[in-house]
């Protein structure tokens, strides 16, 4: 075991990968110029800056990913995906499919979005679910410097495009992580917390609001089970339904918008998989159907704490 | 009669012509999609393709029937794809209008105008870094290089020194818009310039000319591994899709490119210089005739794909 942030862990990660495998590259805008470390060990011609043009690095990464290479892309900050919708739905996304299967996009893109920093609207948007909703794509947003490291090893590994999004105020938190070639895979959900009473669905940031609302709940008596989804596509399910039969109530907690957000599906989910083991009604604890704002008494308001939590949980059970 | 004799790319372009005109009646008769054509633009697209090695990787448009048959493609395989049949390239999966054969060196046929142009770096990128001594070829109209993509590839491909040969197919039509409604200059060529990159403008409608042009251009590449770019100037002489009436397009100016027809202007050529008879031209007209029957019928007969394949191929 080691301590290490969640930078750091990527940067292992990173490392590692391009260590194991020569087909792995990275590029994207000042790529090269914050990882000199990459550079040195594996020179410029597989780390690279780019132009600040997030469609061209997209569909770069494409290109190289059907001809043999494995490309690692930063696109920054989330809002600027929207740049490179064409080259990452309709190309990385679709071609496998258009081909009858004769070629595969073995492609990471990183990016980094949340609130904590302030920076508003064009550089905070959790759009992750947007690319859960694209097929072709999977979608991971982990929580923990483990599961940074691991999930990022597993994406690179991966033989489809990857959406690697990264909470930006997660990335100096510390956690420790195991030595040696550990992955995590893709697909497998993490229970944090068990418990009883209510099952509490999460992922990225909002895991630790999550523990942090069950461990007031404990002192009310309440035993609920924290899980951290780590991979939003593909959606371990049956983790999910396992606790929901057992616990009969659900609350699912994202800082992304309600509307059409993963909470959605959860509550979808459940509805049709384990409606009769429902005590009460699904409730969200989302963000609103605004831009993230840069103020922070706004910002602070956008996210879920865990009051609300706590709150969306004792309401449920009629406490 | 070599592949690149003025006489084989006569028959090859007769080929896409049949091709395109089969299609074209199909879909009028409602027994297949109607696709985009390329008629017209035989020259610019047998031209290039061409002269190609065969090592080289191809990344083309929607208008990619002629690239296709250009490049060996089975035209009974690709009218099974158009046609939606298991047999196609891709399984029935991708239509007309996004045909792939890896085989062939085809990576892709976009139909997102400028996706093409999007994927054209990375290709070239795989190939430097493989230390091979093959080219990308990435062919697009005027259309997409209204695109942004147009701006951010080119750019990318010549600060990196890829070796793309970026072939703008200049056919005077984007969809139902005039290029003179959509950018003030006639040539694209031009434009390298604003990349620190060599262009070429050749006339699009001689195959000689352009398998020249493109036979310079890819030999540059390959030795200095740096990108051009070739502008074919053409003319789409069917409408944006079939069926069309072409009701919005002057008469004047389609007498004017039918008047230049590709085919019929290589055809005379060869007659005058005594390389060619009517007779051998007869048989060259038979030859793609039986072809096409052939297709046609293999297309036909094949199966369509299963309700299984429905969700098959989207993950590997």
């Amino acid at each position: 075991m080691a301590q290490m942030t969640i930078n750091e862990a990527i940067g292992q990660a990173l490392a590692e990968e391009m260590r194991r495998d020569s087909r792995v590259v990275m590029f994207g805008e000042g790529v090269a110029t914050k990882r000199p470390e990459l550079v040195k060990e594996f020179g410029e011609l597989r780390v690279r800056n780019t132009p600040l043009a997030e469609g061209i690095i997209a569909g770069t990464a494409v290109g190289a990913a059907a001809t043999g290479l494995r490309p690692v892309v930063d696109l920054l900050f989330a809002p600027f995906l929207c740049y490179a919708m064409e080259e990452i739905v309709n190309s990385a996304g679709k071609l496998r499919y258009v081909s009858g299967g004769q070629f595969s996009f073995p492609l990471v893109v990183m990016t980094m979005t949340g609130g904590g920093w302030g920076v508003g609207a064009q550089h905070n948007h959790n759009l992750e679910s947007w690319f859960v909703h694209s097929p072709g794509l999977k979608v991971v947003m982990p929580s923990t410097a483990e599961d940074f490291r691991g999930l990022l090893k597993a994406s690179i590994r991966d033989e489809n495009p990857v959406m690697f999004f990264t909470d930006m105020t997660l990335g100096y938190a510390k956690g420790e992580v195991l030595e040696g070639d550990t992955i995590v895979p893709l697909g497998q959900a993490c229970v944090r917390r068990t418990g009883r009473d209510i099952t509490i669905v999460s992922y990225s940031k909002a895991v630790q609001t999550c523990v942090d609302a069950a461990e007031r709940l404990e002192t009310m008596n309440v035993s609920a089970e924290v899980i951290d989804l780590r991979t939003l596509k593909p959606l371990d399910e049956a983790t999910i339904l396992a606790s929901v039969r057992k616990t009969g109530r659900l609350v699912v907690v994202h800082e992304a918008s309600g509307l059409c957000g993963v909470g959605a599906e959860i509550a979808a989910l459940a509805a049709e998989k384990a409606f009769r083991f429902l005590k009460a009604p699904v409730a969200r604890v989302t963000g609103p159907d605004a831009p993230a704002p840069a103020s922070h008494a706004l910002e602070q308001a956008f996210m879920p704490t865990a009051e609300r939590v706590v709150g969306a949980v004792t309401g449920i059970l009629k406490l | 009669m070599t592949e690149t004799s003025p006489g084989a790319l006569l028959e090859s372009m007769m080929l896409v012509r049949a091709f395109e005109d089969q299609n074209r009646a199909l879909a009028a008769a409602g027994k297949a999609p109607g696709t985009c054509t390329s008629i017209g633009q035989e020259a610019a697209a047998l031209g290039v393709i061409k002269a190609l090695g065969r090592g080289d990787l191809i990344l083309t448009n929607h208008r990619s029937a002629g690239h296709l048959l250009a490049r060996g493609a089975d035209p009974g395989r690709v009218l099974a794809e158009i046609m939606g049949r298991s047999t196609g390239y891709c399984k029935g999966k991708s239509g007309s209008l996004h045909i792939s054969a890896k085989d062939l060196g085809v990576i892709l046929t976009s139909t997102i105008v400028g996706g093409e142009l999007s994927l054209a770096p990375g290709v070239a990128l795989s190939l430097s870094m493989q230390n091979s001594d093959a080219i990308v070829a990435c062919l697009f109209g005027d259309g997409a290089a209204c695109e942004g993509v147009f701006h951010e590839s080119l750019n990318l491909a010549a600060v990196w020194n890829l070796p793309v040969l970026y072939v703008c197919e200049n056919n005077q039509w984007q969809a139902f818009v005039h290029r003179g409604e959509t950018m003030l200059t006639e040539r694209i060529a031009t434009r390298a310039a604003a990349y620190g990159m060599e262009g070429v403008t050749v006339e699009g409608n001689d195959v000689e000319a352009v398998y020249g042009a493109t036979a310079e251009a890819v030999a540059k590449i390959r030795k200095n591994r740096k990108p051009i770019l070739l502008e074919t100037y053409t003319y789409r002489i069917r409408g944006h899709y079939e069926p069309d009436d072409q009701s919005y397009v002057d008469p004047q100016e389609l007498a004017h490119w039918r008047a230049r027809d590709p085919i019929e202007t290589l055809k005379q050529k060869l007659i005058q210089q005594r390389s060619l008879t009517e007779d051998v031209f007869e048989r060259m007209r038979e030859r793609v005739a039986r072809r096409m029957a052939d297709a046609l019928s293999f297309a036909s007969d094949s199966p369509f794909p299963a309700a299984a394949e429905l969700t098959t191929d989207v993950y590997a």
